[in-house]
C-alpha cells in the first residue's frame, strides 16, 4: 500500500491529500498554529526541526533512550522521536523555544540551569528543560531524592548530572518565589 | 534511523478500527503508545505495511476498578494506571510493578495493554498478568475472544493476537483478602529493562499460616515463568533455592547464565520477604 494510505480506507480523523499523498495536519507549537503536510512516516521531532525549522528540539538516539527530543504534548512531556507527526495532529506542543517569555526573559527552569551550570555542551538541555518544566508543575517542591529520580530518564554526556540535580532544586525555589 | 514507508489510518471508533484491521489482514499493525513500535520502525527492525493508530479511540482510555478485578482499556497509559488509586487498592501489584516500567516520560505515552501485547521477555506487566492469572480481550470483525494469560504469551515478542485483531482490554484479578504481593527487579539503571525481576504473591489462611506462595519471573526466558513456591512454606531462603533449581537461565549480552541464576535467588528472596510482610500487614489491618 502506498505511503500515506488510502483516504477511502477509513483513515478517520487523518486526511490524506489526494494529489500529494501527504497528510495535512495542524499543530499549535508554542502558541502559533502551523498547517503542514507530512508523510505518515515523518517523526514529530523531524517535523519540528525540518518542516517548522524549530531546531531547539534535539535528536540524539531516535529510539527513546536519551530524552533530548522531549517536548510537551498538551502539557505532558513525551519523546518526540517516538511519535509520528500525523498522530500529533490537532495538539498543542511546547518546545524549548516556547519556554522563555516573549521578550526573551528566561523561565525559572532555564535560569536555574544557567545559574547552577546545569549544562556544558547543551545538547541534552532542551529535553531536560521541557521535562523538568512539566515535572515541577506536578511536584513543585521535590526532595533531592525526587529531583534525582525526575531526571533519571534523560541522558547527559557532559555534566555528570550533579549540577542538573542542583538546577532542578534551584528551579523549584525560583518558581516558588515567583508564585509567592 | 527513520521509519520506512507505511500506510496510516486513524479510526475514530472501535468498529471502524476493526473494519480497517480486518481489511488489512497481516499487513496491518496497531499503533498504540508507540513506545516499543516506533523504536522498531526507526531502527528498521519492523516494516509493517499499514499502521492503524488507535490514539483517537478515547473510549478505550479507561481503568475500571471493581470489587473482583481491575479492567484496563487499550488506551490507558502506564502513567494513568499507575496513578489510579482505586486500581491500586484493588490490586496493589499493578502500581508496584508499573513504577519499574521505563521512565515517567515513556509511561506518559506507552499503554499497559500495548506492553502486554508486545510480550517483551523483560516486560514487568506480562509477569504481573501471568502471576495473577489475568486475561486479554481481543476483538475483530469476527467477534470477540478472551485469552487467559497462561495461553496468551507464546514466546519472545510473541502473543496470541491474530491478524485483524485489536486487544481492547486486559482484566487483572483483585488481590484477595489475607494475601500480599511484591515486585522487585534488578536493572543497571533505574528505569532500564530488568536483567532479572520477580513478582510474588503470598496467601495466608485464617490462622495466619502460609497457604500459597507463587512468583513470576521476567527476563529469564522467552515468556514469563510462573512458579508455585508453596513448599517453601514462605521461607525466603528455601524459596530462593527452589526457584534457582527450577529456572533454566541463559546468558546474553546483559548477564551470563550463572549471574542470572544468582539473581533469580536474590529477587525471589526479596520479593517473597516483602510479599509476606505485605500479607501480614493486610491480614492484621
Ligand atoms: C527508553 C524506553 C524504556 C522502556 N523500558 C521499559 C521497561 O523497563 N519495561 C517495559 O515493560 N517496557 C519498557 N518500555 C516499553 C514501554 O513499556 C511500551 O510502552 C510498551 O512496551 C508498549 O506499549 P505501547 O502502547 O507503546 O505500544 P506500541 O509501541 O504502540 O505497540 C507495541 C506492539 O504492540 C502492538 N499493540 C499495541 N497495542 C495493541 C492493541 N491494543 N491491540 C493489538 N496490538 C497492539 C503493536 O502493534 C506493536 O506490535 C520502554 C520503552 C522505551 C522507549
Ligand atoms: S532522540 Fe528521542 S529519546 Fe533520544
Ligand atoms: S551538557 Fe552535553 S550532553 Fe548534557
Amino acid at each position: 500500500m502506498a505511503s500515506g494510505g488510502d483516504g477511502a480506507m477509513g483513515s478517520g480523523g487523518a486526511v490524506t491529500n489526494p494529489t500529494t499523498g501527504l497528510f495535512d495536519i495542524r499543530l499549535t507549537v508554542n502558541g502559533t498554529l502551523h498547517a503542514v503536510s507530512v508523510p505518515a512516516r515523518r517523526l514529530l521531532s523531524d517535523c519540528l526541526r525540518h518542516d517548522l525549522r524549530l531546531t531547539g528540539t534535539h535528536v540524539g538516539c531516535e529510539h527513546g533512550v536519551c530524552g533530548a527530543c522531549t517536548v510537551l504534548l498538551d502539557g505532558v512531556p513525551v519523546r518526540s522521536c517516538l511519535m509520528l507527526a500525523v498522530s500529533a495532529d490537532g495538539s498543542a506542543i511546547t518546545t524549548v523555544e516556547g519556554l522563555a517569555a516573549a521578550d526573551g526573559t528566561l523561565s525559572a527552569v532555564q535560569r536555574a540551569f544557567k545559574d547552577s551550570h546545569g549544562l556544558q555542551c547543551g545538547f541534552c538541555t532542551p529535553g531536560f528543560l521541557t521535562m523538568i518544566t512539566a515535572a515541577l508543575a506536578e511536584n513543585p517542591d521535590p526532595t533531592p531524592e525526587e529531583a534525582r529520580e525526575m531526571v533519571g530518564g534523560n541522558l547527559c554526556r557532559c555534566t555528570g548530572y550533579q549540577n542538573i540535580v542542583t538546577a532542578v532544586l534551584r528551579a523549584a525555589e525560583l518558581t516558588r518565589a515567583e508564585r509567592a | 534511523m527513520k521509519p520506512p514507508e507505511f500506510g496510516y489510518s486513524r479510526p475514530e471508533s472501535v468498529a471502524e478500527a476493526l473494519a480497517v484491521l480486518g481489511s488489512l489482514g497481516p499487513d496491518g499493525k496497531v499503533l498504540a503508545g508507540g513506545q516499543s513500535l516506533v523504536p522498531l520502525l526507526n531502527l528498521r527492525l519492523a516494516s509493517p505495511g499499514h499502521l492503524v493508530d488507535i490514539n483517537a479511540l478515547a473510549g478505550l482510555g479507561y481503568v475500571r476498578a471493581g470489587r473482583g478485578e481491575v479492567v484496563i482499556g487499550a488506551l490507558a497509559r502506564h502513567a494513568q494506571v499507575l496513578a489510579d488509586q482505586a486500581a491500586r487498592s484493588v490490586q496493589p501489584l499493578l502500581a508496584m510493578a508499573l513504577a519499574h516500567v521505563a521512565h515517567p516520560v515513556i509511561r506518559n505515552r506507552g499503554t499497559t495493554v500495548g506492553s502486554i501485547v508486545h510480550a517483551d521477555p523483560a516486560s514487568e506487566m506480562t509477569a504481573v498478568l501471568a502471576l495473577l492469572g489475568g486475561s486479554v480481550r481481543l476483538a475483530s470483525t469476527d467477534g470477540e475472544r478472551v485469552v487467559a494469560a497462561d495461553r496468551f504469551f507464546l514466546g519472545s515478542f510473541e502473543a496470541d493476537v491474530r491478524p485483524g485483531e485489536l486487544a481492547t482490554e486486559v482484566v487483572v484479578p483483585a488481590l484477595p483478602p489475607r494475601a500480599g504481593c511484591a515486585f522487585t527487579e534488578i536493572s543497571r539503571r533505574r528505569g532500564d529493562y530488568a536483567i532479572c525481576g520477580a513478582a510474588a504473591t503470598v496467601a495466608l489462611s485464617t490462622d495466619g499460616s502460609i497457604e500459597r506462595v507463587r512468583a513470576a519471573y521476567l527476563s529469564v526466558g522467552p515468556a514469563p515463568v510462573v512458579l508455585d513456591l508453596t513448599e517453601s512454606a514462605g521461607d525466603p531462603e528455601s524459596a530462593a533455592r527452589l526457584a534457582t533449581e527450577r529456572i533454566e537461565t541463559s546468558g546474553d549480552i546483559h548477564a551470563t547464565a550463572d549471574y542470572r541464576r544468582h539473581l533469580v535467588g536474590v529477587v525471589t528472596r526479596r520479593a517473597l520477604t516483602a510479599a509476606l510482610a505485605h500479607a501480614r500487614g493486610r491480614a492484621d489491618g
